[in-house]
């Protein structure tokens, strides 16, 4: 364990009489995809404000890059390098792709107090939000306003913005989430080709992309985890077969 | 060129045109009334930055405008009164110098901006525009009921203060002053949008929990947005005071905070020109329709409520089209 | 000070906290329900005033002017709902505060044309007026300790109308969930006029009665607004209840400031100055409680937690 770069340790959070985070532990070791599915209601979203820091847990401990960080803040967690991307798009829609790129890359330069000079003619900025863009194929469309994307560019737009940050681990809510096959497949080869530059927690709905890309698979039923282990093990598992009889399977 | 800036071209025009026609005609009262439009043109430019940069609806910014104001107001009758400001710890006299007044009405309002600033973004919405506003009374209370500069009655001063190398009692030239640093503030506030930090400050204000994930604090953007624009509209009113060479509680009244807000949604929010279309535009309502009824004000209301009913993004998304929906 | 003096204070810092709930009540209703952020509820404070000087003057009868200040603030209150309100629920509220703020520009200077700028009087009557000996001694006007009942008497009606019937079930199924209120069959137009309606009335009411104490002017109404708008930051917004404990608290702040702050400050220099400072200070009194709640509890007392 103790090479994990992000893990949970019995983490639990209600609200009211519900139980939406159950004693939760699981980690997240380099070079991996780990996935957590689970029916609708069964506490990922839960799970994922609690690992990135907009939710506090009741109970339980929150790792990353060996440091305790449960009582640290979003932006905190962000700074150590913890990647995240939402499962509704949260971009600025009224500005350019290029733009939603560039807030990352200030983000990771850590100096957003700069009064003057034009941001989109800063090289060093412009630089690090192009590369990402490039990488997940939106350079063509930087100077589009993000609003006219379609559904699966705003999810690129999405994982390019968690890129410029360089991130030692990424957190991802649902990035398949809308996109038709064609997006899907593309999202999931690219995915496929991040995991050597840094692991990635996947909450994901979509179970071939899961399926296809995940090394370890855990499933989340009523806030707690059922079951840990890989593709094969996780098919075979009678526990899941019953929770998800009829759901997603 | 767009259309905007064809816009903006010509009200730049007109602001230059107007008081030389006037100069050259010797209508020196056409010259005053630009000197008002230009005024609170630069205080609504100020709120600019915190309402269209930040999303900040701030109800309480006459509190900067009357600080700025009463800045002037008592280091310029210490002065007159040849009386210093305070002796302990330390001997500060007033000044009739504007580079003083004028800086240190942008540090009081930039102070008074941050402590209100610091209270008012623990919360956000409908909260934020209700604080704002009664902070905004909690200061126009105090100056009503503090006696030392004249209370409700407000502090007269008699000679307009001096700027190096221009005499300011002659109406033309204290409009070329305003006007000078109404360019001054427009050309930062431009830059402002442009640079990082209002790069930064545009997402925080669609997308707070986005600004938060790249490691940035959204709330302390908006803290700084709000300093600055207070520290504008501070530096707004403290020619306001001296235009008029008095200084009085209404600077510091919710209407006024109510008017400046209006400058800025006649004109358009987050347009750069916005605010200065709609101060011009509001300083024209006032002196036509207020020579035709004393109960003008009828039809300001009809008329800026038809401007938001219309959601057009005011006069200039009017005439140049939608630049980008406020959300 | 003696004991009777505070007792007295107290009494008319209840009295102001009561007529605060009942304009902060309307507006935190209008909130909870509607969304929507109000400018404009002081110039129904003013409507209802207006409307009772002039029935109090034409018939000599207070209480027909108080029922003509209701009646004339809510009708005010659903015509304006109507006409230009409800264009609002889906705008920002950025959008609200200009249009409410447009219509305080066309009601304060509709009712200066109408009326003119001189203040009206609003007598009160004889039934009601002189004192009345409390017990332990204390000699307080009869009409101001009838105006805390009346305040606690409307407190406990729009309890009784949120908690007990048909229509406070849909008011508050309308501020938890919208889309259930409408699937519900509720014609949800109608009940935003209601509501509006009911929030205006309160506020007219508040006016009259106040009224009769003070003057009836122009440009009375938004001082009150802004006071009921600290009594919502403190009490949190969409809680009836928080609007009552937060207006009693602001009363007796305001109030007791106006009286001790001054007191306070004679230890410290001399009785002019200590007047002067003193009641300069008791002005900010109300405005320092709002920011330590705000400290404390961003969302005020009894407002939602997030």
């Amino acid at each position: 364990m103790t090479d994990a770069i992000l893990s949970t340790h019995g983490i639990t959070k209600s609200f009211g009489a519900l139980k939406a985070s159950d004693d939760i532990t699981l980690d997240l070791r380099p070079g991996e995809i780990h996935a957590v599915i689970g029916p609708n209601g069964a506490g990922k979203s839960t799970l994922i404000g609690q690992i990135s820091g907009s939710l506090a847990p009741d109970a339980g401990t929150v790792r990353f890059l060996g440091q305790d960080v449960t009582r640290e803040t979003v932006r905190a967690r962000a700074q150590r390098g913890l990647g995240r991307t939402f499962q509704i798009s949260a971009l600025a829609m009224e500005d350019t792709v290029l733009q939603n790129a560039l807030l990352g890359a200030l983000g990771a330069s850590g100096r957003p107090w700069r009064f003057f000079g034009s941001a989109l003619r800063n090289r060093p900025l412009r630089d690090r939000a192009e590369a990402a863009l490039d990488r997940v194929g939106l350079g063509d469309v930087a100077s589009v306003r993000t609003a006219e994307l379609s559904h699966g560019q705003r999810r690129l737009l999405e994982v390019a913005v968690a890129l410029t940050l360089d991130p030692k681990a990424f957190v991802m809510d649902e990035p398949m989430a809308g996109l038709g096959s064609e997006g899907s497949k593309q999202l999931t080869g690219f995915l496929d080709s991040l995991r050597t530059e840094a692991p990635i927690l996947l909450v994901e709905h979509d179970m071939d992309a899961v399926f296809a890309l995940a090394d370890r698979i855990s499933v989340l039923v009523y806030g707690r985890v059922i079951a840990t282990g890989t593709v094969d093990e996780i098919r075979a598992d009678p526990a899941v077969r019953e929770a998800y009889l009829g759901d997603a399977a | 060129m767009t259309r905007e800036a064809a816009v903006n071209a010509v009200i730049l025009l007109l602001l230059v045109a107007v008081p030389g026609w006037a100069l050259y005609a010797d209508e020196p009262f056409t010259i005053t009334l630009a000197t008002r439009a230009v005024i609170f043109a630069l205080a609504a430019v100020g709120l600019n930055i915190a309402l269209g940069l930040g999303g900040l609806v701030s109800l309480g910014h006459a509190v900067y405008f009357g600080l700025g104001g009463y800045a002037m107001g008592v280091l310029a009758s210490h002065a007159q009164n040849y009386t210093p400001l305070m002796e302990w710890p330390f001997v500060i006299e007033g000044t009739k110098s504007m580079p003083v007044i004028w800086l240190t009405a942008i540090v009081v309002s930039a102070i008074a901006a941050l402590l209100i600033g610091l209270l008012a973004l623990r919360t956000s919405g409908v909260y934020f525009i209700m604080i704002t506003l009664a902070f905004g009374q909690m200061i126009y209370f105090f100056a009503i009921s503090w006696p030392a500069y004249g209370g409700e009655d407000g502090l007269s001063i008699y000679v307009r203060n001096g700027f190096p190398g221009l005499n300011t009692l002659v109406p033309i030239q204290f409009y070329g002053l305003c006007l000078a640093l109404l360019l001054i503030v427009l050309l930062f506030s431009a830059l402002l949008a442009r640079s990082p930090f209002g790069l930064a400050l545009n997402a925080a204000r669609q997308v707070p929990h986005r600004v938060e994930t790249v490691g940035l604090d959204p709330v302390r953007l908006k803290l700084v947005a709000l300093v600055i624009s207070g520290a504008i509209t501070g530096l707004a009113g403290a020619l306001f005071a001296d235009l008029n060479r008095f200084v009085s509680p209404t600077m510091l009244s919710w209407q006024m905070s109510g008017e400046i807000m209006v400058f800025v949604i006649i004109g358009g929010v987050a347009r750069l020109f916005g605010p200065v279309a709609g101060a011009v535009i509001f300083v024209l309502l006032e002196h036509l329709l207020g020579g035709i009824s004393e109960y003008w004000q009828v039809f300001l209301g009809i008329v800026l409520l038809l401007i938001v009913l219309s959601g057009k993004g005011g006069v200039i998304g009017m005439l140049a089209g939608r630049g980008r929906a406020h959300d | 000070m003696s004991p009777i003096l505070i007792a007295e204070q107290v009494l008319n810092g209840l009295q102001f906290g009561v007529m605060l709930f009942l304009m902060a009540a309307g507006l935190t209703l209008i909130f909870g329900v509607m969304g929507l952020i109000n400018l404009a509820h002081g110039s129904l404070y003013m409507v209802g005033a207006f409307a009772a000087a002039a029935v109090a003057g034409a018939t000599g009868s207070f209480l027909l002017a108080l029922v003509a200040a209701l009646a004339a603030a809510a009708l005010a209150g659903a015509l304006v709902e109507l006409v230009v309100i409800r264009r609002l629920y889906n705008r920002d509220h950025l959008d609200q505060v200009l249009a409410t703020f447009a219509l305080i520009l066309i009601f304060s200077e509709g009712t200066r044309w109408l009326f003119g700028s001189f203040p009206l009087y609003l007598d009160i009557p004889a039934w009601l007026s002189g004192p009345v000996t409390l017990p332990g001694g204390i000699q307080y006007p009869l009409y101001r300790l009838a105006l805390i009942v009346l305040g606690l008497l409307v407190a406990v009606g729009l309890w009784l109308l949120i908690s007990r019937t048909r229509i406070g079930i849909q008011i508050r199924a309308g501020e938890n969930d919208r889309e259930m209120i409408a699937a519900l069959g509720v014609d949800i137009s109608k009940l935003y006029t209601l509501v509006f309606a009911l929030g205006a009335g309160l506020a007219g009411l508040a006016g009259a009665l106040v009224g009769a104490i003070q003057s009836v002017q122009v440009g009375m109404g938004e001082p009150v607004l802004i006071l009921a708008f600290v009594v919502i930051v403190i009490g949190g917004i969409g809680s009836i209840k928080g609007a009552l404990i937060g207006a009693v608290l602001v009363g007796l702040t305001d109030t007791l400031g106006g009286i001790f702050l001054p007191e306070l400050f004679k230890l410290f220099a001399d009785p002019a100055t200590a007047t002067a400072t003193g009641s300069a200070f008791a002005s900010m009194a109300i405005y320092i409680l709002m920011a330590a709640v705000l400290v404390w509890r961003p969302t005020g007392l009894f407002g939602a937690r997030t």
